[in-house]
């Protein structure tokens, strides 16, 4: 598929790079681990690019790129606006790393696989747009769209924000209704709204996964874990707070948000987690004009930005007809 | 052996219901199974496994120890223990059940945690056989049967009917309160146990090779060079620790609000950066050295202090959970290759 594996391998032989961040084989054929390469040999072996590759490499850049020489890495489209932004936030060295960018037609996601009753999974192949299951238990065909995770279910855009070569075609923005189910949020009452989600954070645990693996999450010491902060957070006082703890996230990360869908897809408890920042996003764009995080590597976010045409916070108390 | 009809299980459910709390895998708003307080019209989940394990009937997430209150100049002790109900957890898996033996070592020897102890003695363990295993199962490899649960009554699903066996006095004494329950021959469920067996042969990793583990590995393992590269992609959440059914690891803390103070304990993951921080600092700098110990713990340290166990009951949640798919299996397959 894209030559993929051929180009890290390539890259590798030719010393263009001394690392290249990719996806690493696993137990099955579904379970890939992001992973460094430093010689042809492990790439042969062990690389893979297929339809299970949905992590997003970026934040792995932070630590690679400050590791002394050249890394490669194989960016989705996604995963490119999660670069851009951290390289705007002076967090990923820019010139230590080689992007190639790869078009994508969308990642298949093993838990919704499961969600549709199936177990035992064995194999997963694409046959003329839809997909052949196999399981212990017999074999069935999914659409390849009730196969995808969320985030690749409403892919914002296929467009690459950047690379320094390319495997496949140069993409375009997309339009697959992602702020349909904010709207549906947001037509409803405050009750029935407060309930769905108080209904949906009341699952968290609080393992932390969606904060790890949020590219805009890159604090060297998040405040709920710094002992000396006086908010560590281990455990909530009560129910509502450990609500709260995804509601500052989402606050935090406002405007800065790519909008990569990590947080959704790495959610033990199948959380709707997206859906917080999807609000942000799609507020912000009504109240500053559309702005995609991520998209270039000159424009401020607008929360972080003032202008002279900046909204009132009025503004955003009577937005949508509220209060 | 007794037996009632699927059909039934509301009648069953409701009859246990009369008598005391009743949780039951049922499936949440999201699709996932979860063990939840059983009331009428609530479904058994049709999903192999919960989402959450089982220990967190017994090991809360977090629970409160003891309070303390000011008063009349005097510091006050304020007991905030709750005595529990009688509950019956019905439908637990055999790798689940096994983790209540390991939770056992851990909590109920001396000094015991009279906390676990009193939720242990209040419950009645109802286990359920499978018969549909995941690819990520691997409790055969753990010494576990799937198809012959323990626990204080043992069920099977087996074509429309649930069949029931108790174990224990404790299962006994709840069968004695369910006359909906008819008597069947004694060899009910051989025949599904005879083809889970033979289904737990044919799972990929139902032959996961053990023997680099165990009791007196440490000098072996501690230096690997794989640690690195098992660990590099490791985010540190705690998703394998919060879901795995014997993970047993504690913080104690304090709520404080000027006047009193509420002190609990909560689940904490050796995957996290404060874990076991003392005032010399932290002893394991790293994801490579919290990775290490968490693998460790379980396939070698436990089995040093609790003869042989692992502290693995293979059943799957961290392959299926883990958000960049590493895990105890991966970690079994690398470090399993001896070096020359």
């Amino acid at each position: 598929m894209q030559g993929v594996k051929e180009k890290a391998i390539e890259l590798l032989r030719s010393k263009s790079v001394d690392r290249v961040v990719g996806w690493k084989a696993g137990e099955f054929f579904y379970d890939l681990t992001p992973a460094v390469f430093t010689s042809v040999p492990e790439v042969e072996q062990s690389f893979v690019w297929s339809v299970f590759c949905a992590a997003n490499l970026s934040k792995y850049l932070i630590a690679e790129s400050r590791r002394g020489g050249k890394v490669a890495a194989f960016l989705k489209p996604c995963d490119t606006y999660s670069f851009v932004q951290l390289v705007k936030e002076h967090r990923i060295l820019r010139e230590n790393v080689h992007v190639v960018g790869v078009q994508c037609a969308g990642m298949c996601d093993m838990e919704t696989i499961r969600s549709h009753g199936l177990s035992a999974v064995t194999s997963v192949a694409e046959q003329d747009g839809a997909l052949r299951v196999e399981t212990l238990y017999g074999a069935r065909t999914l659409d390849r769209k009730d196969a995808l995770g969320e985030k690749c279910r409403t892919c914002k855009s296929k467009k690459l924000a950047v690379y320094d070569e390319l495997l496949g075609e140069q993409g375009c923005d997309e339009d697959n209704g992602r702020f349909l189910e904010v709207a549906r949020i947001e037509a409803m009452t405050p009750e029935e709204r407060f309930a769905f989600w108080r209904g949906e954070l009341s699952r968290c645990i609080r393992c932390n996964a969606c904060r790890n693996v949020c590219p805009a999450c890159s604090c060297e010491t998040c405040v709920f874990d710094n002992p000396d902060s006086g908010l560590r957070n281990k455990a909530a006082a009560d129910a509502f707070e450990e609500n709260l703890f995804h509601i500052i996230r989402a606050f935090h990360v406002a405007s800065r948000c790519t909008d990569c869908g990590e947080c959704t897809r790495v959610c033990p408890q199948h959380i709707p987690l997206h859906l917080l920042n999807r609000k942000f996003i799609k507020d912000i764009n009504g109240l500053y004009g559309p702005y995609q995080a991520g998209a270039d590597f000159d424009t401020k976010p607008p929360l972080m930005d003032f202008t002279l045409h900046d909204p009132e916070p009025s503004q955003a108390a009577v937005r949508g007809g509220g209060v | 052996m007794k037996q009632i009809a699927k059909t039934e299980l509301d009648t069953l459910f409701a009859a246990i219901t009369a008598e005391q709390k009743l949780y039951i895998p049922a499936d949440d708003s999201a699709g996932q199974a979860q063990f939840t307080l059983w009331r009428p019209g609530l479904a058994l989940s049709g999903r192999l496994n919960t989402a959450r394990s089982a220990k967190d009937l017994f090991f809360p997430q977090v629970e409160n120890l003891v309070g303390f209150r000011m008063h009349a100049g005097a510091i006050e002790r304020v007991e905030t223990r709750e005595e529990p109900e009688d509950f019956v957890i019905f439908g637990v898996r055999a790798c689940d059940c096994r983790s209540f033996s390991i939770l056992d070592r851990v909590f109920l020897s001396e000094p015991v945690d009279t906390f676990y102890q009193m939720r242990r003695a209040h419950a009645t363990v109802v286990t359920l056989a499978c018969t549909r295993p995941e690819e990520t199962c691997f409790c055969a490899a753990m010494g576990v049967d799937a198809a012959d649960p323990a626990g204080d009554v043992t069920c099977w699903l087996e074509d429309g009917t649930l069949l029931w066996r108790a174990n224990t006095e404790k299962g006994e004494a709840l069968t004695e309160k369910l006359p909906m329950l008819r008597p069947c021959p004694a060899d009910a469920a051989d025949a599904q146990q005879a083809r889970t067996r033979a289904l737990m042969q044919k799972l990929p990793l139902a032959k996961l090779d053990l023997s680099a583990f165990g009791a007196g590995k440490t000098r072996a393992l501690f230096d690997r060079p794989e640690w690195a590269s098992l660990s590099e992609a490791c985010l540190g959440c705690g998703t394998c620790t919060f879901v795995c059914p014997t993970c047993q690891c504690y913080d104690v803390e304090e709520f404080r609000d000027g006047s009193s103070v509420r002190r609990f304990r909560c689940w904490d993951s050796c995957m996290y950066s404060d874990f076991t921080k003392m005032s010399a600092g932290q002893p394991r700098p790293t994801q490579r050295e919290r990775f290490r110990q968490r693998f460790l713990h379980k396939l070698v340290y436990f089995p040093e202090n609790n003869d042989g166990v692992f502290g693995c009951v293979g059943c799957g949640r961290c392959l299926a959970k883990c958000p960049i798919h590493m895990n105890i299996v991966k970690v079994i397959k690398t470090l399993g290759v001896t070096h020359a």
